[in-house]
């Protein structure tokens, strides 16, 4: 594994993860470890198990075996409470946004804030139209609810959602799937902003080489439940590995055979 | 041999499954005692319950209370003992009709409804996404309904009981000609506070049945769509045979000596 020399105790440590559903393994072994304040992106084919592994770092799913660390404290197989103390670092944008559809735009950017933090509804309502403002959303858009909204603007109200409590480490998954390209890059350019601007950790799912470039520090390639390379994103076209080549340039032929029997 | 592993394999994935509805069970209703409570999920569930299930619940029960007159007038007019009808009314009303048939139609209203809201949240991830948040769904979602439904659902027959004696009175002086004064006085006679305790005790299991059953299906729901509507089907099934079963218990509880 090429990891890079670091001074600093990793914000993220992933050590040997394995997770299956019934007799199908979806990770194989996951190692990663993640800097403060350090970009790095995932890439790999659809159904490899990169969102499985956030869910696992979230807790959301409990890993079979291996270790999580954040902030050097173990978290698989921890407490409610503690679980709750150290999901307060976490914000996350889900694949599908994932937003509330009962709850205004406005509600569900400022969840976080009243359920969490227990801020009041008044406060917490204009701190949600500064994020919204921030994602580039106007404050007529606050009273909408999510399903009035784009995809775009939904990815945007879900990201506005992430930040919203000025997470220590944030994940972004699929965060420009089924936009458009000039969209994609607006959503591109927002997360960069918002992590330097957090100064946050991120870890960024996505099957966008464009994106990937943009986002990311470094960049892990999954494939069969394994990390099969981890490297700076400017070593990318070189990274002297078949299967990278071929995700990258998006061939059909080379090392990675698509399932398609069904 | 193959059979027996089939129902072997029946057994063991019904043990699975309540297993798994008594933990959840166990779960939730830990999680009404302690706080955060959200009192405004708690009100608007209470609203969604009570008050948008009135007109079914008082449709269902003045038919019931109607029809139960006819039928007992009829019935009884063979032993030439009319005179039991206000009795057998009020008496089938308060402990049996209006609770069962209330808990039925309530089945099918809020425990579906319910199936279908949470199990869209969960498998668009929006149960995941509140995890994230800091917020347990047990608390946000699953406990504000069961204590609704607990609370409202002995609301409901309460006024069921009331509008299905009444609609009993209607047909009964009306139709059937019975003396109004005299139909009031041996519905007062007949009526004993344990009859409508005994049926507001079985509305606050039926109210807490169909919103757990809701619950733990929604919450458990998978597959996108199909799965939904899966979980929706078994949330209304799953309801109204327990309701007509623990029905049961509870009359024996109360009744039989
Ligand atoms: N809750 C679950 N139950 C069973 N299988 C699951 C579950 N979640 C994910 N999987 C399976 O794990 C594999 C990886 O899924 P996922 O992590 O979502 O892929 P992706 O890399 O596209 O994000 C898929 O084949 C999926 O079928
Ligand atoms: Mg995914």
């Amino acid at each position: 594994m090429n990891q890079i020399p670091k001074s600093a105790p990793a914000k993220i440590e992933l050590n040997d993860l394995h997770k299956s559903f019934g007799p199908k393994t979806v990770l194989n072994g996951v190692t990663l470890d993640v800097a403060r304040g350090e970009s790095v992106v995932i890439i790999g084919g659809s159904g490899t198990g990169k969102s499985v592994m956030l869910k696992c770092i979230l807790g959301l799913m409990r890993p079979d075996r291996g270790s999580i660390r954040i902030d050097g404290e173990e978290t698989v197989g921890m407490g409610q409470r503690d679980r709750e103390r150290v999901l307060r670092k976490f914000g996350m944008l889900f694949q599908g946004a994932a937003l509330f559809d009962s709850l205004p735009v406005w509600e569900n950017v400022a969840f976080g804030l009243i359920q969490g933090q227990k801020m009041k509804r008044n406060e917490a309502k204009e701190r949600a139209i500064e994020k919204m403002a921030q994602v580039g959303l106007s404050a007529d858009v606050a009273a909408l609810f999510p399903s009035e909204l784009s995809g775009g603007m939904q990815k945007r109200v879900g990201l506005a959602r992430a930040i919203a409590t000025e997470p220590e480490i944030i994940f972004f998954d699929e965060p420009t799937t089924g936009l458009d390209p000039i969209m994609a890059d607006v959503i591109n350019d927002l997360i960069v902003k918002c992590v330097k601007d957090l100064g946050a950790t991120a870890i960024s799912i996505t099957h966008d080489m464009a994106s990937a470039r943009k986002i990311a520090d470094r960049v892990a390639m999954l494939y069969k439940g394994e990390l099969i390379w981890v490297g700076p994103v400017s070593q990318i076209d070189n990274s002297g590995n078949a299967y990278v080549d071929q995700f990258i340039h998006g061939r059909a032929e080379g090392p990675i055979r698509m399932e398609i029997r069904r | 041999m193959q059979f027996l592993a089939a129902v072997g394999r029946i057994f063991i994935a019904f043990l699975s499954h309540a297993g798994r509805l008594a933990v959840f069970t166990a779960i939730a209703v830990s999680h009404c005692f302690r706080p955060p409570f959200y009192p405004r999920l708690i009100l608007r569930q209470m609203i969604d319950i009570g008050y948008y299930s009135l007109p079914v619940v008082g449709l269902t029960a003045i038919f019931t209370g109607m029809v139960l007159v006819l039928q007992s007038h009829s019935g009884f007019a063979r032993f030439s003992a009319e005179g039991a009808v206000a009795f057998v009314v009020v008496l089938s009303i308060t402990r049996e009709l209006a609770p069962v048939l209330a808990g039925l139609m309530v089945a099918g209203r809020i425990g579906a409804a319910m199936a279908a809201e949470i199990g869209t949240m969960r498998v668009t991830e929006q149960i995941d996404a509140l995890v994230t948040l800091s917020t347990n769904p047990y608390k946000y979602l699953i406990a504000p309904r069961l204590i609704a439904g607990l609370l409202m659902l002995p609301c409901l027959v309460l006024v069921g009981d009331i509008i299905g004696v009444f609609g009993g009175y209607v047909v009964a002086t009306f139709k059937l000609g019975f003396n109004p004064a005299g139909y009031l006085r041996s519905t007062w006679q007949a009526l004993e506070v344990m009859d409508v305790v005994s049926g507001l005790v079985k509305a606050g299991v039926f109210g807490f049945i169909i919103s757990l059953m809701g619950c733990y299906n929604g919450y458990h729901s998978r597959g996108g769509a199909q799965g939904v509507g899966a979980a929706t089907t078994a949330a209304v099934v799953s309801s109204s045979i327990l309701i007509l079963v623990f029905n049961y218990v509870i009359t024996e509880l109360f009744f039989a000596q």
